[in-house]
């Protein structure tokens, strides 16, 4: 039994959205496993900067702000791509969500009544903020939002709630393990046990059994190798065992954000703060070209929109030529040495550490450069994953879905919060329902298989190709075929390529065969899972003629509501030789599909009625692998409570279970 | 950069620190490698190269790659740096990399800094103990923006170990709080969200594991990549200590 584990709930990532639904289930009196690639205060989470969406409405500019006014936001900001009931449940919870975040000792930066100077639409303002919301939490501008939303840290807020998060889970004693990697899920007839995982440290297997399962491992960005903002270890991980399993759908794997502002050529997020604070983006002579494109949002229309102008700015030969490539300025100079040391110190830092240069007096070179995955485990509201009981996902690895095509800056951090809350009661009420009845036999067949992929791969011996080449190579294809205007025969180039690459990792040899956790077998192992990651993306992207959110297509320029208001859904069967795809209704759909406020506004419209649509969305989603929720398909919902429309009335209330 | 393409590229030596206690063949000992120098080369491109062109086995860490996460601390040239944003043009060509010190070593140039602080988080019982519980219905307990400015600063430490390395006293004290500790310890003192005295606190700060065990060298502060204001740090728990139990 030495190397199996038992404990109630194994959280898979410590990363925001693991350690909150970690602490939610620890709280509830369950024993909580953490499973971390790096400590978790290294995780991907600290490097959020700007802002965490939640509808305080303290200032000024937020007057007036609520959850039905952050819904509708971001349901603009989708693209219409969101489970409408999952983004309603997730407005209502942020405000809550970010008080107790206040609670646990985040420093949020407050409202200073008196005459505060802001940048608005390029116009420099006074606001004069009263003192009755003295000391209450300030929000900022971001992205796509009709309100001042985003609550801040300066722009250290990820880091900010990172550690005011662990710090509980340290409070709580939660055994968090570091340095370990879950290369496989322990299940059988449709069941997660748990997960075999390997110590970074020793390269040592190990099982660890429980009741629930949950995938928090974050985003898959570094299938486009050093093209992404994303740290090292955002590999898609949990995407990939949740793959593997062949029962487990992932979701809109092809909805990739790139975000306007990476700082060239490293790649470093530069935060959307900036332009949400008054930052303007330059062309090469340095002319705003913004204000002619998007009159209305300018430098804050929503990211997938302001990436494509920057894309067809430079295109149109209005870029800056480096031996780095083409890249266009981003301005704060006006913003003034105080609001740079106190609102943005981070970018300050980060540019005179990675650019060499000072905010204050340098204009910033930028570049769209991948962010955020929109897609990953597909998972019901309450966490669930399609397919299998005992499984979860949660925050960014998870299709829950809230971001639909596009999401909107500052949500991301919010779902962490939000989202962790959430899974976590669902999570710890699945695991105080059910019995554990140890499978040794299971468990210990688990690690032997993955003992067993290790040292085949230590046994491989001849000429063939690096790791490392591989991933570089499916990088330049996904940076350069799979990017943010894609065109159908460049898709298809891209699945050929993607499908030799994959082909070349059986091939392929290692260097080293070092005794220990060998950093070349580490990675060697995680190869395949993003190859099939970054082959279910490109396939999703050619297969969806559409354009919705960050997914454009040149050569199908319209969002199509008639055709294409559903969800990609993919599952790779054990022992197929591909993936198979398959699609379900969003969700059901208060909001009717319409106008985002920027971006282009030409469509393809719905041809059925909402309230047919509405009819069949419980039934299809069942059908791909949906379980019983704690409450049926829709009881959330505020109907017409944000659009003022009458409620489809044969839509309200269950439609199953 | 097309000023200096004139000139003749350096080519670096990289001086390794190599050790992997897995492998019962291997001993501690310094391995060179030969690279030569691109622009705008960081320590992190450097020893990528390094791994995936010339050693597969070479062990360090990276994470965010943007000097925000931690993870890359090393000694370079016998001073502890975040390996991330440290340019090799800032460097001599012969550079000497070396784990931590004052951390268990996992590999190479990795050590283990998170069961580190980790540990120290639990002994300093690094976080809020809250006045009452949280009330899901109250709108947020008003701050001072100066204030929670204040708290953001000593939060704003990222727990590389660069000063804990750079210690005298934690390097022969395992039991140090170091710089990290004790600017943790002030962080959660000044937030009046914490109802923790300066009773509670006493224990905890003078001891020898706390600000009185600190001898004044001071290096945490030279050293410190986030800039925190680690003097202000130590003068403010001493003086708060000698004010004593009062409670």
């Amino acid at each position: 039994m030495e190397h199996v584990e038992t404990t109630d709930v194994l959280v898979i990532g410590g990363g925001l959205a693991g350690e909150r639904c970690a602490m939610e289930a620890a709280s509830a009196g369950q024993d909580v496993v953490i499973l971390s690639i790096v400590p978790p205060r290294r995780s991907h989470s600290c490097a959020a900067q700007g802002g965490m969406q939640a509808a305080l409405g303290n200032c000024l500019m937020a007057r007036g702000d609520s959850p039905d006014i952050h819904y509708l936001d971001t349901v603009r900001g989708s693209d219409w791509g969101v489970d409408q009931e999952v983004a309603r449940i997730f407005a209502e919870e942020a405000p809550v969500a970010v008080r107790e975040l206040a609670h646990f000792g985040v420093p949020w930066t407050r409202l200073r009544p008196g005459k505060n100077t802001s940048f608005i639409q390029g116009r420099r303002v006074e606001l004069d903020e009263p003192q009755s919301k003295a000391g209450l939490i300030m929000q900022r501008d971001f992205g796509g939002t009709a309100k001042w939303r985003a609550c801040y840290a300066a722009a250290g807020t990820g880091h900010a709630v990172l550690y005011a998060m662990d710090s509980q889970v340290i409070r709580l004693g939660i055994n968090v393990r570091d340095r370990m990697e879950a290369v496989s899920l322990i299940h059988e007839g449709g069941r997660c046990w748990g997960a075999v995982a390997r110590c970074l440290r020793t390269g040592r297997h190990r099982a660890f059994f429980a009741r629930a399962t949950v995938i928090a491992t974050g985003g898959y960005g570094r299938i486009y190798g050093q093209y992404t903002t994303n740290a090292t270890i955002n590999e898609g991980t949990g995407a990939a065992v949740a793959l593997d399993t062949g029962i487990v759908p992932l979701g809109n794997m092809e909805a990739i954000q790139f975000h306007p502002t990476g700082l060239v050529p490293s790649g470093i997020l530069v935060t959307e703060a900036c332009r949400g604070d008054g930052g303007y983006l330059l062309d090469r002579k340095l002319q705003r070209f913004m204000v002619a494109a998007e009159p209305e949002k300018q430098e804050l229309a929503s990211r997938d929109v302001v990436s494509r102008h920057m894309m067809q700015c430079m295109k149109d030969g209005r870029g800056v030529e480096t031996p780095f490539g083409r890249h266009l300025w981003l301005d704060l100079r006006h913003l003034g040495e105080r609001h740079l040391d106190s609102k943005l110190r981070e970018v300050r830092d980060i540019c005179r550490d990675f650019a060499g240069l000072d905010p204050a007096k340098d204009l910033i070179p930028v570049r769209p450069t991948q962010h955020y995955s929109m897609g990953g485990v597909r998972v019901d509201k309450d966490g669930q994953a399609y397919g299998m009981a005992g499984l979860f996902a949660v925050g960014e690895a998870a299709c829950w879905d809230m971001h639909g095509f596009n999401r909107l800056g500052g949500n991301s951090l919010a779902e962490t919060i939000v989202a962790g809350r959430i899974v976590g009661r669902s999570v710890s009420g699945f695991a105080a329902g059910s019995s554990l009845s140890v499978d040794t036999e299971l468990a210990l067949g688990c690690v032997r298989d993955a003992e067993e992929r290790s040292r085949s791969w230590l046994a491989r011996t001849g000429t063939g190709p690096c790791v490392y080449e591989i991933r570089d190579a499916i990088a330049e294809t996904m940076v350069n075929k799979v990017g943010i205007f894609r065109e159908g025969k460049e898709l298809q180039l891209a699945v050929a390529e993607l499908w030799k690459h994959l082909a070349r990792i059986d091939q392929a040899v290692l260097r080293s065969k070092a005794p220990g956790m060998n950093p070349e077998l580490s990675f060697a192992l995680r190869i395949k899972g993003m190859a099939r990651l970054a082959l279910v993306t490109a396939m999703g992207a050619l297969a969806r003629t559409e354009s919705r959110g960050a997914h454009f297509r040149v050569d199908y320029p319209l969002r199509d509501d008639a055709s294409w208001l559903k969800r990609t859904l993919v599952r790779w069967h054990r022992d197929a030789a591909g993936p198979e795809f398959s699609y379900e209704p969003v969700g059901m759909i208060d909001v009717p599909p319409g106008e985002r406020g920027y971006g282009s506004a030409a469509r393809i419209e719905m041809t059925v009625p909402v309230a047919e649509y509405n009819s069949r969305v419980a039934a299809e989603q069942q059908l791909q692998g949906r379980h019983g929720t704690s409450e049926p398909t829709g009881s959330r919902m505020k109907w017409g409570a944000a659009t003022g429309n009458k409620p489809p009335h044969d839509t309200v209330g269950g439609m199953d279970e | 950069m097309s000023k200096r393409s004139g000139q003749k590229r350096r080519q670096l030596r990289f001086e390794i620190f190599r050790f992997n206690p897995e492998d019962p063949e291997s001993t501690p000992h310094i391995q060179c490698y030969r690279l030569d120098e691109t622009p705008y080369l960081s320590l992190y491109l450097a020893l990528n190269q390094i791994r995936e062109q010339q050693d597969a086995s070479l062990q360090f860490d990276f994470c965010c790659r943007s000097a925000i996460c931690g993870s890359c601390a090393m000694m370079v040239n016998g001073r502890p740096l975040l390996a991330c944003r440290t340019l090799t043009k800032d460097l001599p060509e012969r550079i000497q990399l070396h784990p931590l010190p004052a951390f268990a070593l996992i590999g190479d140039l990795s050590v283990d800094t998170g069961s580190w602080f980790s540990a120290m988080n639990q002994r300093v019982a690094a976080w809020i103990h809250e006045q009452h519980p949280f009330d899901p219905d109250a709108p947020e307990e008003p701050m001072n923006d100066d204030l929670a400015q204040a708290i953001y600063e000593g939060d704003r430490c990222i727990e590389c170990g660069c000063c804990v390395a750079g210690c005298g006293i934690a390097n022969v004290k395992p039991e140090f709080y170091g710089a990290a500790g004790l600017n943790r310890i002030a962080r959660f003192m000044i937030d009046p969200r914490d109802r923790r005295e300066t009773c509670d606190w006493f224990e905890v700060v003078s001891s020898e594991e706390g600000v009185f065990g600190c001898v004044g060298l001071m290096a945490c502060q030279d050293i410190c990549p986030r800039n925190l204001p680690l003097l202000e740090v130590h003068a403010y728990l001493r003086r708060r200590m000698l004010a004593g139990r009062r409670c």
